[in-house]
């Protein structure tokens, strides 16, 4: 077990847990951002560089800080660390920074754009970001490409996190897109347009975190926070069938797999469950789902008033809403 | 004339064959290391000689090799980094290609030390005519029993591979050097763990630049000892200077470490001075991923000592004042050269080669351009210069590997040190703009 001291918060770890780990145990506003880290994925993390922390006493037996901003997805944490994050000026200045070096190729076209309300930039660039940008020069641009009939790639929105990547490669048996090119003209591809086809492949659009790849069967229906989430399972054969549906009245709009307040799935879904079963009767429904992620869609309007909690019996814990003290 | 340790015989007629290089002394480090010294006596020698990285960072060698791991069972790699792509420098071309057997003999000597039974040359792509020169040379190596099974009757097994890049900058990094050699695509690695508990395969890994290595033997000949005579404090032994630029001379010169800088643009013996008898006005004195420096800070330091061509003498002053000794390319301009322009060059250098994987150096490295771009055809405006050095100081340090802190370095120096060129390039953008406009007003006092 490791002791860490993670913004004047100490917290106790296994040996190996990294320091974004450390502090998403701690939980709150000191947790960083992580644009390219995603915990199921093996090798994933230090790419995107807005969980840049400063260690200012490397471990109790060398207490020396590291001279350098370090990433704390993929930095591991040592017995007597001490580390700053929002209480370091350094630190929030060099996240500012790079949250402008992602924005100033993305087009911001957050108001046609799928993710919105749910995008990870849109969050990053809210706490982060600045109002105006110092970019003039002609931002990249690409066109959009169908990769099969289910997903579609708008390589001007990605921020290249690789986490798409990582996914095709580690969750299906044939990766058929990866990165090409290099500097600010490496794309997201298949080389020669391809299809992406493989019972898991859908799991791409989960893990964006920016709306580069998105569900078509949900393109432009809705926007997300005008619609319900609610907690269902299926009988699969290929998956755990426990998903998130995202309804609205008694249409079901789209089907995600289920995720955590930092973006997370629980569990990765087939393409079956996330775009051929749109129905109610597909699904079994187990209630609505609290979304714990800092966006709009965390507005709890949709939840259940809570004077209404006697008539649903056996309702889920997360569902219950905290009602100001008076 | 000082020492030569690595040219000493490099225009021997014929010296790339082994007969002559054998007759010249050659193979000698790999009979005394193999026959009568351990490899920690060896890793000893040149920790002793106090070697430091020739490939730009000036890390201790000995220090490097005694970090390797060492676990039972798993195999350990010496890789040569001869990926030389740094523009200004051409130290590592000129020597493989005039005497490939002195690097080998560097591999093999080195390979031993460090326990590696198969080792790599990582030669860049555009080098492929050298890539057959060194082929042939080890098929002659491994004819005369000096590679492979049982090298010398000692016992030792030595694999020796030369494998070629695809010709980009960034797999000059060691760690994306290694997944270049993995056959996958050339992105950096994280660190840690560092090459020497996880590099090639997986394996404990040694990644040094040829130079480094071509030293190797000589030390191992004449005892690190008396190579840490050679040379001035902390940097000992010679260094291969690739000078170019507006100079009389330019070409490659061997010099012990602590030639003045002075001397080494003046003197006869070396640059020969400023071409066309022009005057001086900057030098970029470690490849163009170094901090350039006007002609006043080159020769003298901040504190107006004369500086001299060691790591610490042009590190001196820091960035403030300072530069480094890098790969040793040592790049001078003259006084009609104009500073806006190759920033601009070098910055589109590295916006073309930035890997792209890590966001501030993919975006930084484009933006730092393109702003350039715009200064060098006359459309900049004042807040431009601020832009640069507020986005040259996002990008520093906050990368995965250096090139982000590469490609930082000039555009920041060179604003901190030619700030005027930058602000009359803005303000008379029609003038700046005709053929061979050059600013002058801080020459003189740029001058010493």
């Amino acid at each position: 077990m490791a002791k860490i001291t993670f913004d004047g918060i100490e917290v106790e770890v296994e040996d190996g847990t990294t320091i974004l780990q450390a502090a998403r145990k701690i939980g709150g506003d000191v947790v960083p951002p992580a644009m390219c880290f995603y915990t199921p994925l093996k090798g994933s993390g230090g790419k995107c560089r807005v969980c840049l922390v400063k260690v200012t006493q490397g471990s109790a037996r060398d207490p020396r800080p590291m001279p350098k901003l370090v990433a704390s997805c993929i930095t591991p944490v040592q017995d007597g660390m001490v580390v700053e994050n929002t209480t370091n000026e350094d630190v929030l200045n060099a996240r500012k920074g790079i949250v402008e070096m992602l924005l100033i190729n993305h087009p911001l076209d957050c108001p046609v754009c799928d993710q919105a309300g749910e995008c990870d930039l849109q969050n990053l660039s809210y706490e982060h970001g600045v109002s105006a940008t110092r970019y003039e020069e002609p931002r990249r641009t690409f066109n959009k490409v169908d990769l099969g009939p289910y997903i579609q790639l708008h390589m001007t929105r990605c921020i290249l996190c690789y986490r798409c990547v990582y996914t095709a490669d580690q969750i299906t048996n044939k990766r058929v897109h990866g990165v090409l090119g290099r500097g600010d003209a490496a794309e997201i591809g298949t080389y020669i347009e391809n299809v992406i086809d493989n019972d898991f492949s859908g799991n791409v659009i989960d893990v964006c975190p920016v709306g580069a790849l998105t569900d078509k069967t949900w393109r432009f229906k809705n926007r997300v926070w005008f619609t319900k989430p609610l907690n269902a399972h299926r009988d699969c054969p290929t998956c755990s069938g426990k998903v998130t549906l995202w309804s609205r009245g008694e249409t079901v709009l789209r089907v995600t797999a289920r995720k955590d307040e930092y973006a997370e799935v629980e569990e990765f879904i087939c393409n079956t469950c996330r775009f051929d079963k749109k129905e109610m009767s597909d699904w079994t429904i187990e209630g609505p789902r609290n979304i714990d992620r800092g966006s709009v869609i965390s507005a709890n309007h949709y939840e259940l008033p809570v004077v209404n909690v006697p008539i649903v019996p056996n309702l889920p814990k997360s569902t219950v809403k905290k009602m100001p003290t008076e | 004339m000082g020492i030569k340790i690595l040219t000493e015989h490099i225009n021997v007629p014929g010296i790339e064959t082994l007969e002559v290089y054998r007759k010249h002394g050659g193979y000698r480090s790999v009979e005394k290391a193999l026959k009568t010294m351990t490899p920690d006596e060896v890793v000893e020698e040149v920790k002793t000689s106090g070697l430091r990285g020739r490939g730009g960072a000036g890390f201790p060698a000995g220090m490097k090799w005694s970090f390797l791991a060492k676990p039972e069972g798993i195999p350990r790699y010496l890789v040569c980094n001869a990926d030389e792509s740094e523009p200004g420098t051409f130290k590592d071309r000129v020597f493989m290609e005039k005497n490939p057997h002195a690097l080998i003999e560097g591999m093999i000597t080195s390979s031993y030390a460090l326990g590696a039974n198969t080792s790599y040359i990582y030669i860049r792509g555009e080098l492929l005519f050298i890539l057959r020169i060194l082929e042939k040379a080890i098929a002659e190596a491994y004819a005369a029993g000096l590679l492979g099974k049982n090298i010398l009757g000692s016992g030792y097994d030595l694999d020796l591979h030369v494998a070629p890049g695809g010709g980009a900058y960034i797999c000059g990094e060691e760690t994306a050097l290694l997944e270049s050699l993995e056959g996958k695509r050339g992105n950096p690695r994280n660190k840690p763990p560092f090459p020497a508990v996880k590099g090639l395969f997986q394996s404990p890994t040694v990644v040094n630049n040829v130079e480094t290595i071509a030293s190797v033997p000589w030390i191992v000949n004449n005892t690190g000892a008396e190579y840490a005579k050679i040379g001035v404090g902390r940097s000992t032994g010679t260094k291969l200077i690739s000078a170019s630029g507006n100079i009389n001379r330019p070409g490659v010169y061997e010099i012990e470490l602590g030639v003045p800088v002075e001397e080494f643009i003046y003197s006869d013996e070396y640059c020969g001075g400023i071409w066309k008898g022009k005057q001086l006005k900057a030098v970029v004195p470690g490849g163009s991923s170094v901090p350039i420096l006007p002609a006043n800070l080159i020769l003298k330091t901040a504190a107006g000592e004369d500086r001299l061509m060691t790591y610490e003498s042009l590190s001196d002053g820091g960035f403030v004042s300072g530069s480094m000794l890098g790969s040793g390319a040592f790049i001078v301009f003259d006084e009609d050269q104009c500073i806006v322009r190759n920033t601009w060059n070098y910055a589109r250098f590295y916006h073309h080669e930035s890997c792209g994987q890590c966001s501030p150096c993919r975006e930084g490295t484009g933006w730092m351009e393109r702003v350039l771009h715009r200064i060098e055809y006359g459309h900049g405006h004042q807040q431009d210069i601020d832009l640069l050095v507020s986005v040259a100081k996002q990008i520093e340090g906050n990368t995965i590997c250096p090139l982000g802190d590469a490609a930082a370095w000039p555009v920041a120096s060179a604003i901190r040190h030619f700030r005027e060129e930058f602000e009359w390039h803005i303000k008379h953008p029609q003038e700046a703009t005709a053929p061979g406009a050059v600013y002058r007003g801080q020459l003189a006092a740029a001058t010493v």
